[in-house]
């Protein structure tokens, strides 16, 4: 089985998010990326168990600089056969998706898995995009996937339940918090990751349906005003008169 | 102009329905488009909230990612909407990406705001920790709204409601099981909020989170940690890397508020922690602190909401 994990670089969890050239560019100083959690701790290592069971083999894919090589070692580090850099910058959602779906067009991939949304931008587009670019199925948010032959059986996020799906591959999926467990790499992965082939292909003509054109961060949050803890009745009182939440 | 809502229906017309028939109405002409089996009386009410009509195609139950598509993307054709409205659930992001490719239209994901004087749109980004404002360069445009994001208005009165053929084709993807938790109120669309963390020491001390959900109407929620050890499922997980989530009222009992949860949510309106660690910084994401011990707040707090409902009936 051939596999296709999609992976985008994200800032650190812990980062202070901030903003630069009048509040049109993320303020990049001091941060440090790591590959989108959603896309690491759920897609991939999903992609590599899928691998170790069936065989085959699982490729990384990410639209990116030069700069960001690090970030795919990083991912390479973890398990997979070889990555894949377009070589652009990242622009809109729809850019992105369109870049993969080329380059995914050619390769003839049975399973294409992304995260369920990279945690800075949190749009949950680029599979989705993808699917319907190659003309694939696409389940979203699934948070377990298991493959029998060509069928995969899922479970996915429906209304704050689970709905249980079968699909014929190939299939791009997004994948949620439940499909797999994060795997931290060993010392043997980190040094193989150095020698793996990482190709850089260069990026195909796509427009960009949108942009974002300013930034702005939450007003700080007043003091929190601190209740007797033997007084809930007083709690509730504010929640009801003050707050007007219940 | 022309407005295009699309509500999934499957689980009856709700809140999140009324928002984006709403928002729509801000734009222009709303027309509703849904599919399944759905009570005709419900979806006229959609009306009130400002739909001018409502098309449903009835034979389109358990629709997959592609037959959706195609229904939207016909009855965008059909009413010459170059807007397309989705509440931002798990249908929209299973469906707006694919008819954002399938018209040439930019999609705004996770919008909180109508269209700003200049066009751009106001959405959710960095974990709920900065907000962007987004410029849309097509024609055609696809608005997914966050949830719980504006206030529903009634404008109107009942609608007429039309059955509709999608042409949506066969399902690829099918449906074998639906697993709804049963009796409680689904995570993403409740307005209060219940949960907590590792402070609560295990899973056999939840039926005092779950009694005060149930006093106030609550749907609960857990830490990552607490789903990670199994104490709770992981769709109560709610954070960076679960759910994010944006109630009116946001209770924590025994989580410390780490960067990662209160990304899932810092969209609440009034959080509310209860921790016996005056360090704990959730305190400074907080509206109301309780310094004390969990076992013996909750219970409290659960027999003075009691106390509350009574005497308001």
């Amino acid at each position: 089985m051939k596999i296709l994990v999609c992976i985008s670089k994200s800032p650190d969890t812990t980062s202070k998010i901030a903003f630069t050239d009048g509040n049109s560019k993320f303020d990049e100083n001091g941060v440090q990326y790591i590959v989108n959690p959603y896309d690491e701790w759920y897609a991939l290592v999903r992609g590599l168990e899928l691998k170790e069971t069936l065989g085959g083999t699982v490729t990384i894919v990410t639209v990116g600089r030069v700069e960001d090589d690090s970030v795919i070692r990083k991912a390479l580090a973890i398990g997979a056969d070889e990555a894949v850099r377009i070589d652009a910058d990242t622009k809109d959602a729809y850019y992105t998706a369109m870049q993969i779906a080329e380059y995914a067009k050619s390769n003839g991939f049975d399973l294409i898995l992304t995260g369920k949304e990279t945690i800075n931008y949190n749009g949950s587009q680029v599979a989705g995009m993808i699917a319907e670019s190659l003309n694939m199925p696409f389940v979203s948010l699934a948070t377990k996937l298991e493959v029998s032959g060509t069928k995969a059986t899922l479970d996915k996020e429906y209304l704050g339940g689970i709905q249980t799906v079968e699909a014929e591959l190939p299939l791009v999926v997004s994948c949620a918090k439940g499909m797999a467990e994060q795997r931290i790499p060993n010392m043997r992965g980190i040094m193989a990751a150095r020698t793996k082939p990482l190709t850089v292909v260069p990026a195909a003509s796509v427009e960009e349906f949108t942009s974002f054109e300013t930034y702005t961060t939450p007003a700080g949050k007043s003091a929190c005003k601190m209740i007797d803890p033997n007084n809930m009745d007083e709690l509730v009182a504010l929640l009801h008169n003050e707050a007007k939440v219940i | 102009m022309s407005i295009l809502v699309y509500i999934n229906g499957n689980h009856g017309i709700g809140k999140n329905a009324f928002e984006a028939v709403t928002y729509g109405k801000k734009l222009g002409d709303v027309t509703v488009v849904t599919n399944g089996a759905i009570d005709e009386g419900s979806l006229a009410s959609l009306g009130v909230y400002g739909a001018s009509k409502v098309l449903v195609d009835s034979t389109l139950a358990n629709a997959d990612d592609q037959q959706l598509t195609n229904l939207v993307a016909n009855a965008a054709a059909s009413v010459g909407a170059k807007t397309i409205i989705f509440s931002h659930d798990h249908v929209a992001k299973n469906v707006a990406p694919r008819l954002s490719v399938k018209l040439k239209a930019g999609l705004v994901s996770g919008a909180i705001a109508a269209p700003a004087a200049d066009g751009t749109i106001k959405v959710n980004v960095f974990s709920g920790k900065a907000f962007g404002n987004v410029k849309v360069n097509t024609d055609t445009k696809i608005i997914s709204l966050l949830p719980n994001s504006i206030q529903p208005e009634e404008s109107g009165s009942a609608c007429s409601v039309e059955q509709f053929s999608g042409n949506a084709g066969d399902a690829k993807v099918k449906v074998t099981a639906t697993k709804q938790p049963e009796g409680d109120i689904p995570l993403p669309e409740a307005e209060l909020v219940v949960s907590a963390g590792r402070g609560l020491k295990g899973p056999e001390n939840w039926g005092m989170v779950e009694d005060l959900a149930k006093a106030l109407g609550a749907a609960t929620a857990c830490s990552r940690p607490v789903a990670d050890i199994g104490w709770r499922p992981h769709h109560e997980h709610v954070g960076q890397t679960g759910v994010a989530i944006r109630p009116n009222l946001y209770i924590a009992a025994g989580i410390s508020g780490a960067i990662q949860h209160l990304a899932g949510v810092n969209g609440s309106k009034v959080i509310v922690v209860i921790n016996t660690d005056a360090e704990a910084p959730f305190f400074k994401a907080a509206d109301y602190g309780i310094l004390g011990d969990a076992f013996e707040v909750l219970p409290r707090l659960t027999e003075a909401v009691k106390k509350f409902k009574a005497s308001n009936n």
